[in-house]
């Protein structure tokens, strides 16, 4: 069997707010398991109404919100022992973020290259300006772009399909061996989320890139993920290889999930809320 | 047969600015021609930048600097009253507006004051409209909540006691409580997950039929469209390319980029890896010559880069303007 590459043990997150006496607790995150091997790239779905906790799991995989109770294990390092700045850096170094909207990941005001040289020089290590470049350029062809179009361009020149490819240029920059999207497509066009979840495909099987995907639509899940969790209140309430899952759902929860999905034919008998 | 309710002809509203000498004009909604029959849901489809929320802006004349209309007209036919938009005087509009002519909006967090509990929000917007004493007011709110199966103590309540769902259905019943004859909706399920989405578009197709209001239900999510609109308008590039039944769009596109915009949807149970369209949106400050879609089209040819294809109607009540649509292909 192989080495993992990332071990979540019954990880566990309760946020805490008000005072003394009216203290109220929210357990985000209930006991959830998951293991993804070495030299096994996958694409693994994490699904969810909002509030399921499923971008708290995204944040402590990403080491960004420690767990309450449970481990988080990366290449058998437990992330609670990373600290300092060496240690962040050579974990951020291995697992890369790409985050929900693309124009408010990028300040509006800097050119969106300079995200991707600074990417090079920090967590690559480069220091020549033409490795620097030549980092970044392939990065950039890995997403079907490339740096002569993106060199220079301000956020507001390139659209959002473009914008959200760059943020995973950008991650992908490092080389890293995971990759954490949450919500990679829902603040894009329905027409092009295909395109670049396609591209999170390709990503996997041409560069041999782990990602988790995080998501609340059933229908991309399906054409991309391996495997599947579906999250309710915290808690894992049905996992297993994507179409096994979706082709016939156990949980009740996941049932009403899939049969919320409003199918993209119009129903025989006149539209679907006509009847 | 009687008049549409709305009759938008020849519209054209272009952004201009001018800095330091330098015009600049971004042609958002150019020769839009569209009507809305009584009792339908009118669906508005189409990418990001695409002229969407500037026609609905236009049609409720909602324009402020740089946005200004240049041509056409945008006519309603209430049922007492014909208006027209871009002639009317700040009293009329203030007349019909949320009463005549109402407005479900996309951020209901942005409409409801977060520091107000509820209630506030419905006197603000609909008191003076329906003219009785505070009491009977509420009384009319209270049931107009109750119709709509949610519980008149939301109005007690702050907005962010409510959850995301629970707060769209609110700022639906504030947009409903005048039995306005016309709703304008923009994208009012984009930011909601699969399970709520389902229950605001059932509460927003059964609050139309319950009215026989008429509605523009403005989203790019084509699923959407095929489950809850009568007729479908397709934009691209700030016109309008197609119009028709949503059946018969569905069925049988006539524009390239409608039939690219239903084969690109993911479907449950199938896997097959979908392309998206090459290219980047067309920029409206500088548009292509032609049709705005040939750089994108794979059924372009020389005609198509001269002259902006005209809208054909090319069966009963389908029409698209595209000089090659008979050579589309059905999905």
């Amino acid at each position: 069997m192989s080495a993992p590459l990332l071990e979540v043990d019954g990880v566990r997150r309760v946020y805490s707010s008000g005072g003394l006496l009216s203290r109220r607790r929210v357990v985000a995150v209930d006991g959830v398991d998951l293991r993804l091997d070495e030299g096994q790239p996958e694409i693994v779905t994490v699904i969810g109404e909002s509030g399921s906790g499923k971008t708290t799991l995204a944040r402590m995989i990403l080491n960004m919100v420690s767990p309450s109770a449970g481990a988080i294990r990366f290449r058998g390092t437990d992330l609670s022992a990373v600290r300092g700045t060496a240690a962040r850096l050579a974990f951020m170094r291995q697992v890369q973020p790409i985050f929900q909207n693309p124009f408010e990941a990028f300040n509006p005001m800097k050119r969106v290259d300079r995200y991707l040289f600074a990417t090079a020089r920090h967590m690559a290590g480069l220091a020549a300006p033409a490795d620097i470049e030549a980092a970044a350029d392939r990065a950039l062809r890995d997403v079907g772009l490339s740096l002569a179009e993106v060199r220079r361009r301000y956020p507001h020149e390139l659209s959002g399909g473009q914008l959200q490819r760059v943020a995973i240029a950008r991650a992908l920059v490092s080389r890293p061996a995971l990759l954490v999207a949450d919500e990679p497509v829902s603040m894009i066009d329905a027409s092009l989320r295909a395109s670049i979840v396609s591209l999170l495909r390709g990503l996997c099987v041409r560069t041999g890139v782990s990602i988790i995907y995080i998501t609340h639509d059933l229908a991309t899940a399906y054409s991309v993920s391996d495997r599947i969790l579906i999250m309710r209140l915290g808690k894992v309430v049905e996992s297993g290889p994507a179409r096994t899952v979706l082709d016939d759902p156990q949980h009740e929860y996941s049932r009403l999930l899939k049969s919320s999905v409003l199918s993209p034919e119009v129903p025989s008998n006149g539209a679907f809320f006509h009847a | 047969m009687s008049a549409p309710v709305l009759e938008v002809s020849g519209l054209r509203a272009y952004y201009r600015t001018a800095a330091f000498g330098i015009r600049r004009e971004v042609r958002a909604v150019d020769d839009v021609d569209l009507c809305v029959e009584a009792g339908e849901i009118y669906g508005l489809a189409g990418e990001s930048s695409c002229g969407k929320t500037t026609l609905i802006k236009t049609i409720a004349n909602a324009i402020q600097p740089p946005l200004e209309v240049l041509a056409g007209s945008v006519v309603f036919n209430f049922k007492d009253q014909r208006i027209d938009m871009h002639g009317a005087s700040r009293e009329e509009l203030r007349d019909i507006r949320w009463k005549r002519l109402s407005y479900i909006m996309q951020g209901s967090m942005n409409v409801l004051n977060p520091v107000r509990r509820v209630r506030h929000a419905f006197v603000d917007f609909a008191f003076r409209h329906i003219g009785r004493s505070k009491a009977e007011f509420l009384d009319i709110v209270r049931a107009h909540l109750r119709r709509l199966h949610l519980e008149p103590d939301v109005l007690d309540a702050y907005p962010h006691q409510l959850s995301g769902g629970m707060r769209q259905r609110v700022t639906i019943a504030l947009a409903t409580v005048c039995r306005p004859e016309f709703i304008i909706a923009d994208e009012p399920t984009t930011a909601l997950d699969v399970v709520v989405q389902k229950g605001v578009l059932a509460m927003i197709h059964s609050v139309q039929r319950e009215l026989g209001s008429s509605v523009i239900f403005v989203t790019h999510d084509m699923a959407v469209h095929a489950n809850l609109t009568d007729r479908l308008g397709i934009m691209y590039g700030g016109r309008l390319v197609e119009e028709g039944r949503t059946a018969d769009v569905f069925r049988r596109p006539r524009h390239p980029y409608t039939a690219h915009l239903i084969a690109s949807l993911p479907r449950l149970g199938d896997a097959a890896p979908k392309e998206g369209l090459t290219g980047a949106p067309p920029n409206l400050a500088d548009p292509p010559s032609g049709c705005r879609f040939h750089p994108r089209c794979p059924l372009a040819s020389d005609i198509c880069q001269r002259e902006a294809p005209p809208m054909t109607e090319l069966a009963p009540g389908h029409r698209a303007a595209c000089f090659h649509s008979d050579q589309v292909m059905p999905p």
